[in-house]
């Protein structure tokens, strides 16, 4: 399913670290490796504050890795500047968390969508008013917001304004970081409708970052689980609610809220306390909280092996416990 | 406690208002969940509750009394009285909500101090404290952090924070955890829960999540282009509603091991 002919971007063992103070580094991203395939979907899903975005922004090249290396298309763009940086961009789009931040604020709505788009010759001027408004249409929003500001717009609205802007430009590899979630759910339905049928239409990668394990898994053809900085697993988005073996994974699968779900059962968290990317344990990322923790996982820290074809885990006893066949 | 009485908000005078004859009463102690269509007015009412709506955003009619008062009768000054003590949001963006260019402890601090009688010192200890039940560990770090140090999730339990510190009467939340795992949302519906329970605080909350509206709310309304298209309780919502658009949100959420595109 993955060829490495399709593969557009590889990072190699990308970790981040900042400096805090004299004598404390926090570790953001420690020695991840994911690859994006051409007409794929990489789902990233994790723990809040553990390095999503920071891996991202390094693999689409706006932050420099503390020591790892980014192929694009096979060649080494690590170091990339200049119009070499200029082009990749153009194939690599991202659209935002905090689309708020990104933009512009004295910028009108047409302004902010086309302006890749002008930046790259692609339109002209005069075409501007009305490439913003198919645009607009194709996110659902009304042709008339193009001459608002982005602050006299709700959460949502601004929201598809990042994306109508970064899929303007068709590019290769389009990153979403957690685009979904200002949305009402029946336009979350719309923007992935919007994304498959882009991929269907021009074989694009997509990396999907999101906390919704459920719409994730339906069209992600590989999630990977970060936690602490660490990717703890990765497997198929059809098998996740089947075969997930790592236990912060199944973690997450229990704690959905789900339409189908017994209401009135406490729901269950885990209370344990959140380790500090300051004070990664040695040993497993996980520990504190796992309910199966034992001896070696405190002194070991457990590698990413393949335990079956295209599903790999970093746990000691991933094993011992098969979370959907033991219940 | 709360009531909303026929509200509507404009943000320009000729336009079509972005919230119409809207009503809703809160209980002491009740839980009530807005959902629905995105741009629908969610945040506008909960806005116009807390006298805050954005650049020329107006109540234009109705009225909105909490515990007897019409809160659109007051003043700055009868806001600072009960902002944070009474009333506190968690607002939809709090990332944008925070001051880019000071550390959270310096807002945090100032926040505290000007609520109540705290010295420097004991307000920095509340903030470290209030950090480490919203699932902050290492609360001294984010005290000195800037908001650009800090993930998206992380905000929003600075946010979260903020909101809490003082039990309020009635808690406004856009959206709070949006941005969180899934294990950390547990977590923190787990603790606005335990606010209600414990200091019979009713909270009004913004939320996309169907599932999570049902398990927390008393009553729900859904909310479809400025009006309310829709609203009860989980097993009218759920089961027995008649509204179009409720049954287009239902069968628009994602389930586990459900339709699969690929
Ligand atoms: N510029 C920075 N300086 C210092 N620390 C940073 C900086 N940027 C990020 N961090 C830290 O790196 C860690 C990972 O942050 P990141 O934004 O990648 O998390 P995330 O997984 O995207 O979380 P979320 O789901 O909440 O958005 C956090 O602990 C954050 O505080
Ligand atoms: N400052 C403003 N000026 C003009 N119009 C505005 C302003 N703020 C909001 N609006 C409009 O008012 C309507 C309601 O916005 P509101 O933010 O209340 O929606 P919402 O239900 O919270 O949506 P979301 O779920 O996307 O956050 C939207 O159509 C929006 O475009
Ligand atoms: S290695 Fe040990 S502590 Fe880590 S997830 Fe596996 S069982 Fe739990
Ligand atoms: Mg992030
Ligand atoms: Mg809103």
């Amino acid at each position: 399913m993955f060829e490495r002919d399709d593969l557009i971007i590889e990072a190699r063992h990308l970790t981040k670290s900042y400096q805090i103070s004299r004598n404390r580094t926090l570790t953001a991203c420690d020695d991840v490796s994911l690859n994006f395939y051409k007409n794929r979907t990489l789902g990233i899903v994790g723990e809040s504050g553990c390095g999503k975005s920071t891996f991202i922004r390094m693999a689409v090249g706006l932050e420099k890795p503390t020591s790892g290396e980014i192929m694009f298309h096979g060649k080494n763009i690590t170091e990339r500047k200049g119009e070499e940086l200029r082009l990749s961009r153009r194939n690599i789009q991202m659209i935002f968390q905090d689309p708020g931040e990104a933009f512009h604020p004295r910028m009108k709505v047409k302004e902010i969508i086309c302006e890749p788009l002008l930046n790259y010759n692609l339109i002209k001027k005069n075409q501007m008013d009305s490439k913003a408004r198919e645009l607009l249409e194709m996110v659902e929003l009304p042709g008339s917001f193009a001459e608002r500001y982005p602050h006299d717009m709700s959460g949502g609205q601004r929201q598809r304004i990042g994306i109508a802007r970064a899929l303007a430009l068709e590019p290769e590899v389009i990153i979403c970081d957690e685009i979904t979630s200002a949305l009402d759910v029946s336009v979350q339905q719309t923007i992935v409708e919007l994304l498959l049928d882009l991929q269907k239409r021009k074989q694009i990668s997509i990396g999907f970052i999101s906390h919704d394990l459920a719409l994730v898994q339906q069209f992600a053809h590989q999630i990977a689980v970060m936690y602490l900085g660490n990717v703890v697993e990765i497997l198929s988005g059809k098998e996740v609610s089947t075969k997930a073996r790592h236990p912060y994974t199944q973690a997450l699968l229990d704690s959905i809220f789900d339409l189908n779900m017994d209401f009135s059962k406490e729901i269950v968290s885990m209370e344990s306390e959140i380790p500090s990317p300051l004070n990664i344990p040695d040993g497993c990322p996980f520990q504190n909280r796992c309910i199966h923790c034992m001896k070696v996982c405190r002194a070991e820290k457990p590698g990413l092996w393949e335990i079956e074809p295209d599903h790999l885990v970093a746990c000691h006893q991933f094993n011992r416990f098969n979370y959907r066949e033991d219940q | 406690m709360l009531e909303i009485q026929n509200i509507s908000v404009n943000y320009n005078k000729s336009g079509k208002p972005a919230v119409e004859n809207f009503s809703l009463a809160v209980k002491q102690g009740e839980i009530c969940c807005l959902v629905g269509e995105s741009g629908s007015g969610k945040t506008s009412v909960i806005r116009a509750v807390m006298g805050n709506l954005s650049r020329q955003g107006r109540v234009t009619r109705g009225d909105i009394f909490f515990e007897g008062d019409s809160l659109l009768s007051y003043t700055a000054n009868d806001w600072r009285k009960i902002y944070g003590t009474e009333i506190s949001m968690i607002f939809q963006d709090s990332g944008a909500m925070l001051n880019p260019i000071r550390t959270i402890g310096s807002q945090f601090v100032e926040y505290i101090r000007a609520h109540g009688t705290y010295t420097r010192k004991e307000a920095w200890e509340k903030g470290v404290q209030m950090l480490e039940h919203a699932c902050l560990p290492d609360g001294e770090h984010i005290m000195k952090s800037y908001p650009f140090q800090l993930s998206g999730g992380m905000k929003q339990r600075v946010g979260i924070a903020f909101s809490m510190v003082f039990k309020p009467r009635l808690l406004l939340a856009d959206e709070p955890t949006s941005a969180l795992d899934i294990t950390m949302q547990a977590q923190m519906i787990r603790q606005m829960m335990k606010l209600r329970e414990e200091y019979g605080t009713s909270i009004i909350m913004i939320t996309h999540n169907l599932a999570l509206a049902a398990y927390m709310s008393d009553h729900i309304v859904v909310m479809r282009d400025g009006k309310i298209a829709d609203s009860g309780d989980r097993d009218h919502i759920l089961h027995h509603s008649q509204a179009e658009y409720t049954k287009k949100l239902l069968s628009a959420v994602p389930s586990l091991g459900g339709d699969n595109y690929v």
